[in-house]
């Protein structure tokens, strides 16, 4: 295998001083948007259009929402259970006696921080152990991979409902809740982190670079964060969107079955979920449809971006483009080099 | 190649390896593979068993959990010392390691029953599920993945696999919900909830040995309406749980499929003049399907969470309907033995889908 010569030689055109417009074009999702054509395009469009909605809303909750998550009465009337839609409560109000529009808006508020905690928890777990594990070898190798080959097999939900047991006894307030729920998460992603950069890291280790950073006398742990690590991430953004969805999921079964954040505390899909289960087998519609159109609109949403990664990762499947729009673009997109360092299969 | 379970469970592409890391056994000795497979299944149920019951004793002892706050302090010292739960973790945890070694998962809290009996009594009813959603997932999954290949990047292929990522986009429990909106609420045509209805259950309890499975039990019966009453109700959960797995096939089939589609000998076909969807239908799906397979073993964990949340949908009383049970009684023992037995199911039929996998392709075997 020899490696692609530096991108200064072969594409002269770019000096070593990248500018802006280049940093930009690297970046992970714009780049496979700017190499995306047609309905691939679309797919993925569609799907960052509701990822940045969903964002926006958990950030805007507080004024976006009419009312709180727990708030049962306005100007000293209360709201009144199951009423269905009017004026005063666009989607209706729960059994509760909660308005449904109110808590479906501070709902994804509750869902962005667990995506963020319990992802960012279990790449960091994650990839620390896969990196030591597949660059030091040997039995701790051997155990991490039957460890997370064992967890890895098991039922995500049940092994989330033990995890929430241990971590709140049940149910808590808002942070202790969304702590909660993202460490249950987190427990079952560990391992997929793990597999994934682990068996990056056994490709890389053998690679000419890493041999001669060694050769040089580099340390191990410099060789695995800056060798092995840099060069180990190129599946990441994919994973991280695809465990997002996952970490919905989860929280919204979680709270299904009575493990979420107390509904005084925070606003829960998949508690409202539950909540409505018998309100359904008497027709009342308004409290399940609503909380539900909302996990299934943000798990759609998140799983279009990563399908799309994928498949333009992939180039089996990936569309290619009929004619590049100038020879300049078909010459960037056919380098060698920027295919390897943009994280694609070469 | 496949990552696991609820969300975009197979992300084709995704570098990870089957559950199985049996890689360093050399192709072309299928007794060795076998025995190294079936050698994995200690273990597996070993971490995960210790790994639940560690998790569940962190936080302290189950009798506490379940009546702490109910009686008065030196009666629950009593019965926390009755049960054992004072002594050290580690004595506590080897004789548990030496109960789970003779199939004894303990006996619940809030009804004293041994959780074997449990399985034997409920694990029929999530068997019958599992299989109903299969099917479901097949019929769904496997036809319209073909389909979707065929007419790759058009149209069609775009609403197929926005279909497909709706399937597993749809949380289980809401997917009932909007199934129970429509059919048995809106049209009344199928109904709400349970296995069976009140005066079919009794004529089913009269079958002698009964197998849990209603269907079978039904057909035993002979009477056409006990089993039109029996499929009635199995129609719903079946189409929720197997929704759920046929956009993992959808997918599967059409990546594989495009895959396949690509090989010489499809091409040698299409150039003597065969027509593109008889490709696809009679060429490239049959070794687009082993992979099928193998994904069956990631899809059996995926089916038995998922229906923990079906089942409590629909009060079809079965393991997960139970595990709900015990889990809002806060009897932890009752959890942490059915979630342990669910270890070994999950450990067992992987193997035996592993087996399956290998015995059909020899290129499993690595």
């Amino acid at each position: 295998m020899t490696r692609p010569l530096p991108a200064e030689r072969t594409a002269p055109t770019r000096g070593p001083r990248r500018s802006l417009r280049d940093v930009l074009r690297r970046l992970p999702i714009v780049h496979q948007y700017r190499q995306s054509v047609g309905l691939q395009r679309g797919m993925l469009t569609a799907g960052l259009v509701i990822c940045a909605l969903f964002v926006l809303t958990a950030m805007l909750a507080p004024v976006l929402a009419p009312y709180g998550f727990n708030q049962l009465s306005a100007d000293g009337e209360r709201f009144g259970a199951q009423q269905p839609p009017s004026p005063e409560h666009l989607l209706g109000t729960t059994v509760g006696g909660y308005d449904v529009l109110s808590r479906v808006i501070w709902g994804a508020q509750t869902a962005l921080l667990v995506i963020v905690v319990a992802v960012s928890l279990s790449i960091f777990a994650g990839i620390l152990l896969g990196l030591v594990s597949g660059y030091l070898g040997g039995w701790l190798d051997r155990v991490l991979v039957v460890i997370a080959d064992a967890v890895y097999a098991f039922p995500t939900l049940l092994l989330a409902i033990v995890a929430a047991i241990v971590i709140s006894g049940g149910r808590s307030s808002l942070l202790g809740g969304v702590f909660a729920a993202a460490i249950s998460i987190t427990v079952v992603f560990i391992p997929q982190y793990f597999r994934v950069i682990r068996a990056e890291a056994v490709r890389i280790k053998s690679e000419a670079y890493v041999e001669s950073a060694k050769a040089i006398g580099a340390s191990a742990p410099r060789i695995m964060f800056r060798h092995v690590f840099r060069n180990a991430t190129r599946t990441l953004p994919l994973i991280f969107t695809l465990n997002s969805s996952e970490a919905i999921l989860t929280l919204a079964g979680l709270g299904f079955l009575g493990f979420g954040i107390e509904p005084t505390s925070g606003a829960e899909w998949g508690y409202d979920l539950n909540r409505s289960i018998s309100d359904v087998t008497s027709g009342i519609w308004w409290t399940a449809v609503f909380p539900g159109l909302a996990i299934v609109l943000v798990v759609l949403g998140m799983t279009l971006v990563g399908e799309s990664l994928n498949d333009l990762a992939d180039p089996r499947l990936r569309t290619r483009r009929r004619a590049a729009a100038t020879p300049a673009d078909a010459a960037a997109e056919s380098t060698p080099v920027a295919r390897e360092e943009l994280g694609e299969v070469p | 190649m496949t990552t696991r379970q609820t969300a975009p469970a197979p992300a084709p592409g995704t570098p990870l390896s089957p559950v199985t890391p049996a890689r360093k056994v050399r192709s072309g000795s299928l007794g060795r593979y076998l025995v190294v497979r079936f050698l994995l299944i200690f273990p597996t149920v070993f971490i995960l068993v210790s790994m639940v019951f560690l998790l569940m004793r962190v936080t302290g002892d189950p009798i506490t959990a379940a009546l702490g706050g109910r009686l008065p302090a030196d009666q629950l010292r009593e019965r926390i010392q009755e049960a054992g739960y004072d002594r050290p973790l580690i004595v506590q945890y080897l004789e548990y390691l030496g109960q789970v070694f003779t199939f004894d998962f303990g006996t619940t809290l809030t009804d004293n029953q041994q959780v074997t009996d449990v399985l034997l009594r409920y694990g029929g009813a999530t068997l019958e599920l599992a299989i109903y959603a299969l099917l479901v997932a097949f019929v769904v999954g496997i036809p319209l993945g073909m389909l979707a290949a065929a007419v790759r990047d058009r149209w069609g292929d775009a609403l197929l696999r926005v279909f497909a990522i709706l399937c597993y986009a749809t949380p289980v429990f809401f997917a009932g919900l909007l199934l129970k909106l429509v059919f048995s609420v809106g049209l009344g045509i199928l109904p709400v909830a349970g296995r069976a209805s009140v005066r079919v259950e009794l004529a089913l309890g009269r079958v002698d040995d009964p197998t849990g499975i209603y269907l079978i039990d039904a057909i035993r019966t002979g009477n056409p309406n006990v089993i039109g009453d029996v499929l009635a109700h199995a129609v719903l959960p079946g189409i929720a749980l197997g929704l759920l797995t046929a956009g993992v096939f959808l997918r599967l089939v059409r990546t594989n499929v495009i895959g396949t589609l690509a090989m010489p000998y499809v091409d040698a076909a299409r150039s003597r003049g065969v027509r593109e969807i008889r490709l696809v239908r009679t060429h490239a799906y049959k070794p687009a399907l082993i992979p099928i397979i193998t994904v069956i073993g990631l899809q059996i964990a995926m089916l038995l969470g998922g229906a923990v949340l079906t089942e409590t949908t629909f009060e079809w009383e079965g393991l997960g309907f139970q595990l709900t049970r015990y889990l809002s009684a806060r009897d932890f023992v009752a959890v942490q033995g059915i979630v342990a037995l669910l270890a070994v199911i999950v450990a067992l039929t992987n193997f035996v889908v592993d087996v399956v996998a290998a015995l059909i392709d020899p290129r499993v075997r690595y």
